[in-house]
């Protein structure tokens, strides 16, 4: 297939990308579970939702481990821009900073947390700005900062790179022979990639365009449900703005790298009756949107539930009291837990084969017997 | 009536309408992949070589749906 004003089409594909990778950069917002309905507790009681929805969500501390009354939490840097009152200016701190006198646990959380340079943090682990003892609404923060789910996506940035490194340095070395040591584990992983996934669906010609970017969703996606599941880990797929951007990438991806052929069946579908293709043209263009959404909220809602369900098991024996409902419950969690390393690889394999089918379908070239202006 | 009453209760009858509309997605997403799940079996019971193909169109099928009804289930949550 022929393209007239090559150079033209590469200026306005860059062009887009460029739009679309600055409007994408262009606000940071903190995606967090909302507490609504369970209500004020000022009793120690054990409230179940709100255990549940702290563990879920994200936190500007990581709590490991709680050890008799003493709690093992890793401080997290907090990064603040802030614009009050038009004095602009950047802000550098530990949490710990927060609650100075020591950590609260999950049952006096509701504890006040100290004002560092006037930023306290709420309930929500939101930061905002108090004057006068008042949240304080005309101030203007972006919270840059490195959050729990923040510090789990590097850690696990810092896994895949330690692991590749090696298997790469394995494959240099061992050109020729049989793979060894962490290799052989992973270079199958790289090859179901590329012939079970890539090649089917994208096609022998393109496929080798997309193989970074499928591989490193793929195993990126893995590492991070798996970290979700270990002891203390965070909950860093379950966050829909991780998803959300991931399925934006495949969306800019497949969108830019669409052909011709792809914006006509989008826009024109070829082949078709006149009335249908009117009906086709909202449907398939809204369908570029609904694409990635699907993508965010398959992944982000498996692996969510995934950790309600655990935790809804487990605070079952909190509910009731009574630790004889332990030998319902453990067996139980870890069943499930046990499932949820299997939804761990399937949901990175299926995000990846979706990715790999909407790139296969703007790379396609086939050749149409009834496309009159085809050349 | 009874909706009044149970506002009473619980204070918040979205709740039950959340747990409702939860129900039935996931019903509907089950019975779907069910029905996916057995003809995908037989196939490969029928003709074992096309097994791998018929696997992968298994999960992406599911896949799918299981999108649609985690769509359902993710207005539940907000709403209830």
């Amino acid at each position: 297939m022929c393209r007239e004003n090559n150079s033209m089409y590469q200026i306005l594909k860059s062009t887009f990308t460029l739009l679309i990778a600055i409007l994408g950069f262009s606000f940071a917002s903190f995606a967090n579970g909302h507490e609504e309905s369970h209500g004020a507790d000022t009793t120690n009681e054990f409230n179940a939702t709100e255990m549940i929805l702290h563990h879920i969500a994200d936190s500007h501390e990581w709590h490991i481990a709680t050890i008799g009354e003493s709690h093992v939490t890793i401080p997290l840097p907090v990064i603040l821009y802030f614009n009050i009152d038009g004095r602009t200016g950047w802000e550098f701190f530990l949490s710990s900073q927060f609650h100075a006198q020591g950590f609260p646990h999950e049952d006096d959380h509701r504890a006040e947390s100290l004002p560092v340079d006037g930023f306290k943090l709420d309930h929500h682990d939101h930061i905002y700005y108090e004057k006068d003892g008042k949240p304080y609404a005309g101030a203007q923060i972006i919270d840059l900062s490195i959050t729990k789910n923040a510090a789990s996506i590097l850690l696990s940035a810092v896994i895949l790179l330690f692991i590749f490194f090696s298997v790469a340095g394995g494959f240099k070395k061992n050109q020729g022979r049989a793979p060894k040591g962490i290799q052989s584990f992973f270079e199958p992983l790289v090859i179901f990639v590329r012939d079970q996934i890539a090649i089917p669906n994208i096609g022998e010609k393109h496929y080798l365009r997309f193989m970074p970017y499928l591989l490193t969703v793929f195993f990126f996606i893995w590492v991070n449900n798996l970290l979700g599941l270990m002891p203390s880990g965070a909950n860093a797929s379950g966050n829909i703005a991780l998803t959300l951007t991931l399925a934006v990438i495949t969306a800019i991806i497949t969108n830019v790298s669409g052909n011709k052929d792809y914006w006509m069946h989008i826009l024109w579908t070829p082949g078709v009756p006149l009335p249908l293709r009117v009906i086709l043209l909202p449907v398939e263009v809204l369908g570029i949107f609904i694409k990635p959404t699907a993508l965010t909220l398959r992944l982000f809602a498996n692996i969510t539930a995934g950790h309600i369900i655990i935790l809804s098991i487990v605070s079952l024996i909190f509910i009731f009291k009574n630790s004889l409902v332990a030998i319902a419950s453990v067996p139980f969690a870890t069943v499930m837990n046990i499932m949820e390393f299997g939804v761990a690889a399937l949901q990175a394999y299926v995000f990846t084969l979706l990715s790999a089918l909407y790139i296969g379908t703007a790379v396609a070239e086939h050749s149409h017997g009834h496309d009159e202006h085809h050349h | 009536m009874l909706s009044s009453l149970l506002l009473e209760i619980t204070g918040s009858v979205s709740a039950i309408g959340a747990g409702l509309g939860a129900g039935i997605a996931v019903f509907g997403a089950g019975f779907g992949i069910g029905k996916i799940g057995s003809s995908a079996m037989e196939s490969m019971a029928r003709q074992p070589e096309v097994a791998d193909k018929v696997q992968t169109g298994m999960i992406i099928a599911s896949a799918l749906i299981e999108g649609a009804a985690l769509f359902a289930i993710a207005v539940c949550f907000i709403k209830g």
